[in-house]
C-alpha cells in the first residue's frame, strides 16, 4: 500500500471508530500509538495503524463489526507482558486494547469462582479472593502486571503448575465475541458444558480464534501452610536427577524449580535471596498443607534429596524466609536484565529425564556460539528458561543469539518435547512450529482458525506458520539431509 | 493391526462417502445418541507403548483395554486420578473419547485435564499428532483436549498421552446422616477448606465422604469432618453398579454449578454437588439450564429427542465448521454427539 493510501485508511478506520467510541479511545497519532508498538518481546516492533480502548462489551462488538466488514486485521493486547510477541501490532490493522476491562464483577466464596474483565491483573484475583481464604493458583512471575485475558490466551503456568495446574485448569468459562461481533459462551461454572470443548481450545490459542471479554475462574482454599526447602548440588545433572527421584518417590511438591549457579549469581546481587551461591545448581522444592502435612513431606522430600547427592538443605523456618526463597526465583529475569544489556529468554519443555543431556547441550552452544546462558527451570514440569546473554546493538551478537535459540528449541523437539511450554509461539517460534508440526498438522490448524475467524482477521500471522513460510525456512535449516515438509513446492 | 491400515480404511471411506462407526470394546455404545456406519473395530491396535513413571505420562494404543493401563499403573504405585468409569470392556481410546470421569473428579480434575497428546487419524485418513508427553506445551491449538469427549466425530484417537499421578497413600470414608440442603451446604463448605475430600456421594439421606491423601492430612481432616468411619464400594457408584442406577426408567445426568440449592426430586449427588443423576423426562433440561448447567439423557431406551442439551446457533455453527475441519466428508461417527454432526 502506498504511503498516501495508508495515510486515508487510517483516517477511514479512525472515523469509523470515532463514530462510536470518545476520541481518547481512539489512537493514530505516532505519538499515542508508540507505546503500543512492542509487548514484552522488544525485539519485535511494529507502530499499529490504529489503538482502539474500549470500556464495553458492546463497543467490542461494534469494533469488530467495523474491523470485519472494512477487513481490518485486529490484534487483542493485555498489559503487554507477553514474551513471544503474541500482541505485536499490526501496520495495517487496530490494535484491540482491552486495558479498560479492569472490573472484578463477582466472587462467590461459597462456589469458589469470580467472575472478571479480561483486562484484571493476575494477582488482583488473588487478593480479592484472600478474606475468604481462598486464591487463584496460576501464577506466572509476571502476575503483578499481567493479565488475566492474556493468561487466557497463552495458557500461562507459573511456578506451582505441577501440583495445581495451568490456566486450562483453573478457568471455567469465557464470554467472548466472535471477529463478526457474534457473542458466545464456552465452558461453564458447572464442571463440563455440552458439546465439543472449546473452553480448552481457546485456552492458548493466542488471541486467534475470538475475543475474550470476561472470565470465570476456579478459586482454591489456600494452604494452611508452606514450607520450601533450599537444596544445593555440586553438579548441574545430579540435581537434575533429584528431580525426577522425587517425582519417582511418590510425591507432587507444590513447586519445584531449579537455577544454575550463573543465575543464582545474577539474583543475589539484585535481591539477596539468601542463595548457596557455591553450588553448581540449587533446587527449590515447596511442600503445601496443614502443618503436620508440610511437615511430613518436608522430611520425605528431604531424604530423597540427601539421597540424590544434595549437598546441603536448608528449609524455611518461616513465612518470611520462604518468601525470600521465592523471591530470587521470581526475580531472574529482572536480575539477568541487569548483567547483560539484553537477553533472550527461551520456553522449551522437555521429558525431565532429559534434563541433565539437554543441560549439556545448552553448556555446549555457550560455547559453541561465545554467549553466555544462565539457566532457570521449572523443573517439576521439564519447562525450561534458558536465558541467552546478548547485546541488540551488536548485530553479530543478536544473529548469534537467534541460532543458539533455534538450535536449543530444536534440541528439545528432538529429545520429545515442545518448541514452547508457557509463552507461545506468537511471532518469535514461527519458524520452529515447522520443526515441531508435520504439513498435515498445520493445515489443521489453519482449518481450525478459518472454522472461527474465515477471513483471517483476528491476530494475522501469528502462531501458525504459513506453509510456504515452513518451506522457505525448511530451505535455510536442513539437517542430517533431510529437508522438512519436503512435499512442499520450494521457492 | 497397523496405523496405515487404519487410516487407509479411512481414506479409503471417505473417498465412498461411506459413514464409519468407531468402536472399541462397545462398553459405551450406551452413551450419546445412536451410533451408524460400517464398523471399525479398534481393538487390535493395541499396547501401551510408552510408560516412565518418574515422567507422570503414560501412551498406549486406542485399543489397549483400560484395566490393563490401569494395573501398569497400579503395579508402579500410580493411577488415572480422574477415575474414569469402565461400564464393561472398556479400551483406552474409547475412554478418551467419551471423556467420562469419576468420582475424583470434583477434586482431581476431569479426563480433559490430564490428556498431554493423541496421535490422531483424521476423517481424510490423515494422520496427525498434536501435544506430546510433557506436562507444558502450548505449541498450536489444543487439539489434544478438543478430542477428548468428542465421540469419535473429530476423528479416530490412535493413541494418547496422559499425565498420571501417584496413588494416595491413605483412604479412608467417613458417613453422615444429613438431608439434602444440609449435605449441599456440608460439601461446599469443606471444597472451600484445604482438606483432601477426594469424592463424594449423597443418596437417601446419607453422605459419604472420602478422604485421600498424607496419613497426617486425612488424619486432620476427618476429625475435622466427623460422622463414622466405614467400608464404602466407591467402585459401585463409578461403575453405576449402585443400586440407584438399577432399573430401566430413562436415566438423566445434571452438570450444574455445585451450589445449586436441592432440585426436588429423587435423585443421586456426586462431586461436590455439582453431578446429579435421577430419572425423568425432557423437562429436566429446562431444570440444568435454569441452574447454570445442562442434562444429558445418559441411559435410556428412547434418545429420539437427542442425548445432549442443545446449543445455541453460534456454537452450533462453530461445531459444524470444526467438524468440516476435521472431516469433510463427515463419515466419522455421524449423529452421535449431534445430528448436524
Amino acid at each position: 500500500m502506498g504511503e498516501a493510501l495508508s495515510l486515508s485508511r487510517r483516517h477511514e478506520v479512525a472515523r469509523a471508530l470515532r463514530a462510536f467510541l470518545p476520541q481518547r479511545a481512539v489512537l493514530f497519532e505516532e505519538e499515542d500509538t508508540r507505546p503500543y508498538e512492542c509487548d514484552g518481546l522488544t525485539a519485535y516492533r511494529q507502530l499499529p495503524m490504529v489503538v482502539a480502548l474500549p470500556e464495553t462489551e458492546e463497543q467490542v462488538q461494534r469494533i469488530l463489526r467495523v474491523c470485519s466488514s472494512m477487513q481490518i486485521p485486529v490484534v487483542p493486547r493485555g498489559a503487554g507482558t507477553g514474551l513471544s510477541g503474541g500482541a505485536l501490532p499490526p501496520g495495517d490493522g487496530v490494535l484491540l486494547s482491552m486495558a479498560k476491562f479492569m472490573r472484578v464483577l463477582r466472587v462467590d466464596p461459597r462456589a469458589r469462582v469470580a467472575v472478571v474483565q479480561p483486562g484484571v491483573r493476575n494477582a488482583v484475583i488473588s487478593e480479592v479472593a484472600a478474606p475468604h481464604g481462598l486464591y487463584y493458583a496460576p501464577d506466572p512471575s509476571s502476575q503483578i502486571a499481567c493479565t488475566i485475558g492474556g493468561n487466557v490466551a497463552e495458557n500461562s503456568g507459573g511456578v506451582h503448575c505441577l501440583k495445581y495446574g495451568l490456566t486450562v485448569h483453573n478457568v471455567l468459562r469465557l464470554r467472548g465475541l466472535t471477529i463478526d461481533g457474534e457473542p458466545l459462551e464456552v465452558g461453564a461454572e458447572a464442571p463440563d458444558a455440552p458439546g465439543l470443548d472449546l473452553l480448552a481450545l481457546a485456552i492458548g490459542s493466542e488471541g486467534m480464534l475470538f475475543v475474550v471479554t470476561e472470565v470465570t475462574v476456579k478459586l482454591l482454599p489456600k494452604p494452611q501452610c508452606a514450607r520450601v526447602i533450599m537444596a544445593s548440588f555440586d553438579d548441574v545433572e545430579k540435581a537434575g536427577n533429584a528431580v525426577a527421584d522425587i517425582i519417582a518417590a511418590g510425591i507432587i511438591p507444590a513447586g519445584l524449580e531449579m537455577m544454575d549457579r550463573p543465575a543464582t549469581r545474577a539474583v543475589e546481587q539484585f535481591v539477596a535471596a539468601g542463595y548457596d551461591l557455591a553450588a553448581a545448581a540449587i533446587l527449590l522444592c515447596e511442600s503445601d498443607g496443614t502443618e503436620a502435612e508440610v511437615e511430613h513431606e518436608i522430611t520425605r522430600m528431604e531424604a530423597v534429596l540427601a539421597a540424590a547427592g544434595a549437598v546441603r538443605c536448608t528449609v524455611s523456618r518461616n513465612e518470611a524466609e520462604r518468601l525470600r526463597f521465592w523471591s530470587g526465583r521470581k526475580a531472574a529475569f529482572p536480575a539477568v536484565g541487569r548483567i547483560s544489556p539484553d537477553y533472550y529468554c527461551m520456553d522449551g519443555t522437555i521429558p525431565r529425564k532429559r534434563l541433565g543431556e539437554v543441560l549439556n547441550f545448552i553448556a555446549g552452544m555457550e560455547k559453541k556460539y561465545g554467549l553466555r546462558c544462565p539457566n532457570v527451570f521449572h523443573a517439576g514440569d521439564g519447562n525450561l528458561h534458558p536465558l541467552i546473554l546478548f547485546d541488540a546493538n551488536n548485530a553479530d551478537e543478536l544473529h548469534r543469539t537467534e541460532e543458539f535459540a533455534a538450535e536449543v528449541l530444536e534440541k528439545c523437539v528432538a529429545v520429545g518435547g515442545t518448541i514452547t511450554g508457557e509463552h507461545g509461539v506468537g511471532v518469535e517460534k514461527i519458524n520452529q512450529m515447522c520443526t515441531q508440526f508435520g504439513t498435515a498438522e498445520l493445515e489443521l490448524f489453519h482449518a481450525v482458525k478459518h472454522a472461527f475467524d474465515r477471513g483471517t482477521l483476528l491476530n494475522p500471522g501469528k502462531a501458525v506458520p504459513t506453509l510456504a513460510r515452513c518451506a522457505e525456512y525448511g530451505r535455510m535449516h536442513v539437517h542430517g539431509g533431510k529437508l522438512p515438509h519436503p512435499e512442499l513446492p520450494r521457492f | 493391526m497397523t496405523l496405515q491400515a487404519l487410516s487407509d480404511r479411512i481414506r479409503d471411506a471417505a473417498d465412498r462417502r461411506l459413514a464409519l462407526r468407531l468402536r472399541g470394546g462397545g462398553s459405551k455404545d450406551f452413551y450419546g445418541n445412536e451410533a451408524r456406519g460400517e464398523l471399525v473395530d479398534t481393538r487390535a491396535y493395541a499396547g501401551i507403548a510408552d510408560y516412565e513413571p518418574s515422567e507422570l505420562v503414560i501412551t498406549a494404543r486406542c485399543g489397549t483395554p483400560l484395566a490393563e493401563v490401569e494395573k501398569t499403573l497400579a503395579e508402579r504405585g500410580q493411577c488415572l486420578p480422574f477415575e474414569p468409569p469402565h461400564f464393561g470392556a472398556a479400551t483406552f481410546g474409547g475412554c478418551v473419547a467419551a471423556g467420562l470421569s469419576g468420582p475424583r473428579r470434583a477434586s482431581s480434575g476431569a479426563l480433559r485435564d490430564f490428556v498431554l497428546g493423541v496421535k490422531l487419524v483424521d476423517g481424510r485418513g490423515r494422520i496427525l499428532q498434536f501435544g506430546g508427553q510433557v506436562m507444558k506445551n502450548v505449541a498450536g491449538y489444543d487439539v489434544s483436549r478438543l478430542v477428548a469427549g468428542s465421540l469419535g466425530t473429530l476423528g479416530l484417537i490412535a493413541e494418547a498421552s496422559l499425565k498420571v499421578l501417584p496413588r494416595a497413600q491413605v483412604e479412608c470414608t467417613l458417613r453422615l446422616e444429613m438431608d439434602e440442603a444440609r449435605a449441599l451446604d456440608s460439601m461446599n463448605r469443606w471444597a472451600g477448606e484445604p482438606l483432601p475430600v477426594s469424592a463424594t456421594l449423597w443418596h437417601a439421606g446419607v453422605l459419604d465422604v472420602r478422604l485421600s491423601g498424607s496419613e497426617p492430612a486425612v488424619r486432620g481432616a476427618a476429625k475435622r469432618i466427623g460422622g463414622a468411619e466405614v467400608k464404602s464400594d466407591w467402585n459401585a457408584v463409578r461403575e453405576q453398579t449402585h443400586p440407584f442406577f438399577a432399573g430401566g426408567a430413562p436415566l438423566w445426568r445434571l452438570s450444574v454449578p455445585s451450589v445449586t440449592p436441592p432440585l426436588g426430586f429423587s435423585q443421586l449427588i456426586e462431586w461436590g454437588g455439582a453431578l446429579r443423576w435421577t430419572r425423568g423426562g425432557n423437562a429436566l433440561r429446562e431444570v440444568a439450564k435454569r441452574a447454570g448447567g445442562h442434562a444429558t439423557l445418559f441411559r435410556a431406551a428412547d434418545k429420539s429427542g437427542g442425548a445432549f442439551a442443545p446449543l445455541d446457533p453460534v456454537l452450533m455453527r462453530l461445531h459444524r465448521e470444526l467438524k468440516n475441519a476435521f472431516d469433510p466428508a463427515g463419515i466419522l461417527n455421524p449423529g452421535r454427539l449431534y445430528a448436524e454432526l
